[in-house]
């Protein structure tokens, strides 16, 4: 279903065709956006918007699509009790930029975002994996990443165990 | 392994304090093997004599891939797993997680399943502030309280044992509804329960509220303001305990909570006593909840229409529930087949634990520890 809102016109007139998709899924808003727009649309949203509560950030990965991932950012206005989500496509090794310097909050967030699925974001203080150990090898929430697989390396090396498993 | 201190190199470090004596800094690892940090947290401390200037979180030891097992289950096999992150408060993990797959399937779980869900979940966060408060007393060196709200911690688990069988990773609800009716004199088990602890609250009150010590180690210790919280999306009774009252219980009512009178219990300094004020309060509230629920509870089915295969239309739903700890979320998006495609939980735990840097620096060492314990941070949450 579309989303019409005095906050989605405002975004289109402004963005135009940035704008990708504005609807509502068993009520819950989303908007898709263009990548070159979504950080200033970020940006818009805590401004002037009141979404001041960054609730979460994550990651889809689509491995048959061109645009491997989905950016999805969760966001909570507290004036106005209302939720809502952004999204954006990013091709694999595309990097994005930081939402830290908008909301503090995103800096685990985006970090454990690097850590399972390897996206960058430009001008994040300090990323660097935060579950898994540094110099782990892969990124386990992609897809391709199967289930039972480990860095046997890392953990040769690190835990002493020889199968590595 | 990974030298220690590579980890701090980022840190924006103070000057030493140079008034009386010329001191040095110094690096100070606490953890993961510390009893006063809940489990296998690492912080490492930069400190000038007692004085904190920086800190960094080591987290992931107990990283077990949770999201990673979810996209290789199906719905219903993967409603055990949650329990085993917040393993304190096991049944709000449950009900947050059976609620988004209901929504995604557009089904409501029957009126009387959702009164059992709410009290079982009331009970629970009942059984999580008395583990928070016993071992956050015994970090701080109040040895009682733990005995105290262990005993009568049991009084619940008796009740949960009782209703599923099991006391801690209950896996009580079912997508859909509640797979067990309540067991023969359920109602009379609780309401013995309700008259049983109140009495039992005081005295932990009596032990801690005007003990000199009590209020002497946690008053204007760890402290943040509500907007400082908003901005590091720090959630649940530390939000509180800074005046914004904000409780998702109010303000996006699930499980039928807008049929339940309650008050949210806020703050105003925002430190460690004010955050165990609110989290005593919030004791109190629970118990008005399940009193209401006991008296009001209706008959009926106990599951709505869920096929046995669950298989969710194409899709995506954010479903979060006010679990002990804060805003519990789940992201769940649907392919359509019987597994989901990615879930994503949005831990209270792990985003509340960022602020502990705010929290402790220009404090001193022993008050790291009392920090930790007031997050009421559960390891298994922050590290999935």
């Amino acid at each position: 279903m579309p989303w019409d809102s005095p906050l989605v016109s405002k975004l289109k007139s402004r963005h135009g065709s940035g704008v990708r998709e504005a609807s509502t899924y068993l009520g819950q808003n989303y908007l898709v956006l263009d990548p070159s727009v979504t950080r200033e649309v970020l940006q818009i949203l805590r401004d002037e918007e009141q979404f001041d509560y960054c609730v979460d950030i994550t990651a889809v990965h689509y491995p048959k699509r061109e645009k491997q991932f989905d950016l999805v950012w969760i966001l909570y206005s507290f004036p106005k009790n209302e939720r809502m989500r952004v999204k954006t496509m990013i091709a694999d090794g595309e990097s994005f930029a930081s939402a830290v310097s908008i909301w503090p909050t995103a800096n685990w967030l985006e970090r454990e975002v690097f850590d399972m699925f390897g996206i960058k974001f430009d001008g994040h203080p300090d990323l660097k994996r935060i579950l898994l150990p540094d110099g782990w090898e892969g990124y386990p929430l992609r897809k391709d990443y199967g289930i039972t697989q480990q860095d046997q390396k890392w953990v040769q090396i690190n835990l002493g165990i020889q199968s590595g498993q | 392994m990974t030298d220690p201190t590579t980890y701090i190199s980022h840190l924006e470090l103070g000057q030493p304090d140079k008034t009386y004596l010329d001191t040095s800094e110094l690096i100070l690892n606490m953890g993961p093997q510390h009893p006063a940090t809940h489990g296998v947290l690492r912080v490492i401390l930069k400190l000038d004599g007692e004085k904190v200037l920086g800190t960094e979180c080591v987290i992931g030891y107990l990283h077990r891939g949770v999201e990673k097992i979810a996209e290789n289950r199906t719905y219903a096999m993967f409603n055990p797993y949650v329990d085993r992150m917040d393993y304190v408060a096991a049944i709000s993990n449950g009900l947050g997680y059976c609620e988004a797959v209901e929504k995604l399937l557009n089904v409501e779980a029957p009126p009387r399943a959702r009164y059992i869900r709410v009290i079982l979940t009331e009970l629970n966060r009942l059984a999580s502030h008395m583990v928070w408060l016993g071992t956050h007393a015994l970090d701080i060196g109040a040895m009682t309280p733990l005995f105290y709200t262990f005993r009568d911690r049991e009084e619940i688990l008796k009740i949960f044992e009782k209703y599923c069988g099991a006391r801690l990773t209950t896996h009580a609800f079912r997508i859909g509804g509640c797979q067990y009716e309540t067991y023969e004199g359920f109602e009379k088990d609780v309401k013995n329960f309700l008259a049983f602890v109140p009495p039992k609250i005081d005295e932990y009150e009596e032990l801690l509220t005007t003990n000199r010590i009590w209020v002497e180690r946690t008053r204007n210790v760890g402290k943040i303001s509500g907007p400082d919280c908003i901005a590091l999306g720090v959630t649940g009774p530390v939000l509180r305990a800074s005046g914004v009252k904000w409780d998702i219980r109010k303000a996006k009512p699930y499980s039928g909570y807008q049929e339940f009178d309650f008050e949210i219990p806020t703050g105003e300094n925002g430190d460690t006593y004010d955050r165990y004020i609110v989290r005593m309060k919030e004791m109190r509230q629970s118990l008005r909840i399940i009193q209401q629920a006991i008296d009001r509870l209706p008959s009926g089915p106990i599951m709505a229409k869920v096929g046995k295969v669950i298989k969710p239309p194409v899709g995506e739903i954010y479903h979060s529930i006010e679990a002990p700890k804060g805003e519990l979320g789940y992201y769940i998006v649907s392919d359509g087949s019987t597994q989901p495609y990615r879930v994503r939980v949005r831990p209270p735990s792990f985003v509340n634990l960022q602020a502990l840097d705010l929290m402790v620096r220009g404090q001193l060492v022993a008050d790291v520890i009392a920090v930790i314990g007031t997050f009421d941070i559960v390891l298994g949450e922050v590290d999935r």
